[in-house]
């Protein structure tokens, strides 16, 4: 059958979509087939109605002012420091690839391998989660990405692995994809950080095993102009755990997308977001958690600050299948308006098809409040002052979903920096 | 110390006016009391005071110690040593009690040109100040009034009044709510601040706080206005025989 190309040229322009010789060469053609078959995002397309994918579509993505002075975020932290460089790995600039419980190897030699294990997830979670909703950036990650790491935690891995992605290139695009396995029991927790490239693109598919617990804190970079379209896959094996958190500051255009599965029994998920904006600046988070296992937890929680034309998108979905009994779903996406042309677009949905379910969801957006400046005021504290506290208190909810009180607070006084320089 | 004179004011929202002419004059040292029917317009008079927003003043004047209250902003009147204990106090979920009453001891004294307090002094006196009207650690750590009870949110006020030392305390129906105990460690709370410099207005709907605070002057409020003002036995008027009498009798 004659693959029919849907205007996809531009999104594969300077990547090479050549199938590698070995195990992730099916998984690489397939992802290019479905690529072509689903076409480039549309404007019309469902999922693509709040935020216009024409930006993320362009051959080249227009030059990103390099960098701002900010000090690498999670670095005082025992690490496994991996750096990026315009998307391409620096190993001179990173750690030793060992750790503890941890085995380690880029995509690239992973790939150069005649047999992996991570032939089971490598394409796989990601084209899973091609259903019911078309997620083309994905695919075509999927079909051209060489850079990325193949991670497998046996056991309790001590030092978060750190990837770090650093720019010196105005211009240059970046294709990111890392494997990650959590063996039954394991535990892992990775960092991301920095803007990385123009664009950046980054596909992780995360498989936990039964009993394991996995811990994702990103910090996406505080170029003004960077643009990103980010997806995570997780499938969640019984009674493990799940946890993503995001920090947004700046960017001109930030897709992330997060699609997770429960596979096995008792187990919980929470993905959340804190995103601050001002200007030329617009945030999407799209979300998709299926329940297909019983007694499962999941929570989205997304806090948006926007101010002086802004946008905030938030769509999250909660599907409930008919087996999935005892479901606990929790959903809240709130922005916090500063000003009139600040713009929230909110679209949560729940789909449940079993009986015995709690699911709740909520979505708001509002100006600062009133009564609250006033009360601070009247205590000595200033108008900006008392803008600012409000803000971070807004903004608290979601970063309480960070499990571990030194990155929260590290977290806390980066969007307290935001705040000072944005008043 | 503070000098409000004709003042009038009115709903920004519509054309109503609340305040139809408030003249009260309070010397340094004295404790007065307003009393008056529900909407007579003194939570009005304390907000225009302090400068809430959503009033406008069509008329009069109000002074600090001689500083023109009404061209400040909210905190700019509160580091010029004016406080008001909220008849409803305000929650804030996300903000830690802590942080706010170290926010707000330190911005007064930035605004005053004094030293701020550093962390560990500014803990001993807030331990201190929090003992004596017997709020505990755990309430200092929860965000600013949410899930306080009634008489917790009132002895919240007391406690952030103890910490700024303002030289003007105005108290809101600071008695409604409290139970007999809570309403004497109050009482006490602010007893312990009077120290013949200090002024007070208290604005209440009962004589029984009065028991407690002894007020110097009595003022009754009414449809705007400060209709009748006397010593301490207005008050045991008003308990005796209610607002009606003393009003037909203005009238
Ligand atoms: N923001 C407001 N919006 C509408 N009406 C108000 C507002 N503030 C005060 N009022 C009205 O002004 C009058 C005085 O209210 P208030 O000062 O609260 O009285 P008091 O404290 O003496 O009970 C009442 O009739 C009240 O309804
Ligand atoms: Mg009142």
């Amino acid at each position: 059958m004659a693959v029919l190309a849907q205007n996809t040229e531009p999104m594969l322009a300077g990547f090479s979509p050549a199938p590698v010789s070995g195990w992730a060469n099916d998984a690489r053609v397939a992802a290019l087939a479905n690529l072509n078959k689903t076409g480039a995002p549309m404007r019309r397309d469902e999922y693509w109605k709040f935020t216009n994918p024409s930006t993320l579509l362009s051959e080249n993505p227009e030059a990103a002012i390099l960098g701002s002075d900010e000090s690498p975020v999670f670095d005082s932290f025992d690490k496994l420091l991996i750096v990026f460089k315009d998307g391409i790995y620096q190993p001179d600039l990173s750690d030793d690839l060992t750790g503890k419980n941890l085995e380690i190897q880029t995509l690239g030699d992973a790939m150069a391998t005649d047999i992996h294990w991570a032939k089971e997830i490598f394409g796989v979670l990601e084209s899973r989660g091609q259903l019911p909703v078309a997620r083309p950036f994905a695919a075509l990650n999927t079909a051209v990405a060489e850079q990325g790491f193949v991670l497998r935690a046996t056991g309790k891995v001590t030092k978060p692995v750190a990837f770090r992605y650093i720019r010196s290139a105005e211009n240059a695009k970046a294709m990111i994809h890392h494997v990650i396995k959590l063996d039954a029991g394991a535990e892992l927790t990775v960092f991301e950080s920095g803007a990385g490239a123009a664009r950046i693109n980054t596909c992780m598919e995360i498989d936990v095993a039964c009993n394991a617990s996995f811990h994702h804190i990103r910090a996406q970079g505080r170029d003004h102009e960077r643009q990103a379209i980010t997806h995570m896959f997780g499938v969640l094996g019984k009674e493990s755990i799940f946890r993503s958190f995001t920090l947004t500051v700046n960017g001109l255009m930030t897709r992330n997308e997060a699609v997770l599965e429960f596979t096995g029994d008792d187990a919980k998920a929470t993905v959340a977001g804190a995103c601050v904006g001002d200007g030329t600046f617009h945030h999407d988070d799209t979300i998709f958690v299926t329940h297909d296992a019983v007694n499962c937890e999941s929570r989205q929680v997304f806090k948006k600050v926007l101010r002086n034309g802004a946008i905030g998108v938030f769509q999250g979905k909660i599907l409930v299948k008919a087996d999935a009994q005892k479901t606990d779903g929790y959903q809240i996406s709130q922005a916090l308006l500063i000003d009139d042309d600040a713009v929230f677009l909110a679209k949560p949905e729940l789909e449940i098809y079993a009986d015995d379910v709690i699911c709740s969801h909520g979505s708001t957006c509002g100006a600062t409040d009133e009564n609250a400046m006033f009360y601070l005021m009247s205590r000595g504290i200033a108008k900006k002052q008392a803008q600012d506290l409000l803000v971070l208190a807004f903004l608290d909810e979601a970063i309480q979903e960070v499990d571990n009180a030194a990155l929260a607070d590290e977290i806390r006084g980066r969007l307290a920096g935001w705040t000072e320089r944005h008043r | 110390m503070l000098n409000i004179k004709n003042l009038k004011a009115s709903l920004e929202e519509e054309d109503k006016q609340i305040l139809k002419g408030v003249d009260l004059t309070i010397n340094a040292g004295e404790v007065h009391a307003i009393m008056g029917p529900n909407g007579s317009g003194k939570s009005t008079t304390s907000y225009v005071v302090a400068g809430k927003g959503g009033y406008v003043v069509d008329e009069g004047s109000v002074t600090l110690d001689g500083q023109d209250l009404l061209n400040m902003e909210p905190d700019e009147r509160a580091a010029a040593g004016l406080f008001l204990a909220f008849q409803y106090p305000v929650e804030i979920p996300g903000v830690g009690n802590m942080t706010f009453l170290r926010t707000a001891v330190n911005s007064q004294r930035k605004a005053r040109g004094e030293e701020e307090l550093n962390a560990a002094a500014f803990l001993k006196l807030v331990r201190e100040k929090a003992k004596a009207l017997k709020i505990d650690a755990e309430m200092l750590k929860r965000p600013v009034n949410v899930g306080f009870s009634g008489g917790e949110k009132k002895r919240n006020e007391i406690l952030q009044m103890a910490m700024l030392e303002p030289k003007m305390c105005i108290l809101d129906e600071t008695d409604s709510g409290l139970d007999v105990d809570a309403m004497k460690l109050v009482a006490e709370g602010v007893n312990a601040l009077r120290d013949g410099k200090r002024s007070f207005l208290v604005i209440t709907h009962y004589q029984r706080l009065l028991d407690h605070i002894k007020p110097d002057f009595v003022h009754i409020m009414s449809d705007g206005k400060i209709v009748k003002s006397g010593g301490p036995e207005l008050a045991l008027e008003v308990e005796n025989n209610g607002y009606a009498d003393l009003l037909n009798e203005v009238a």
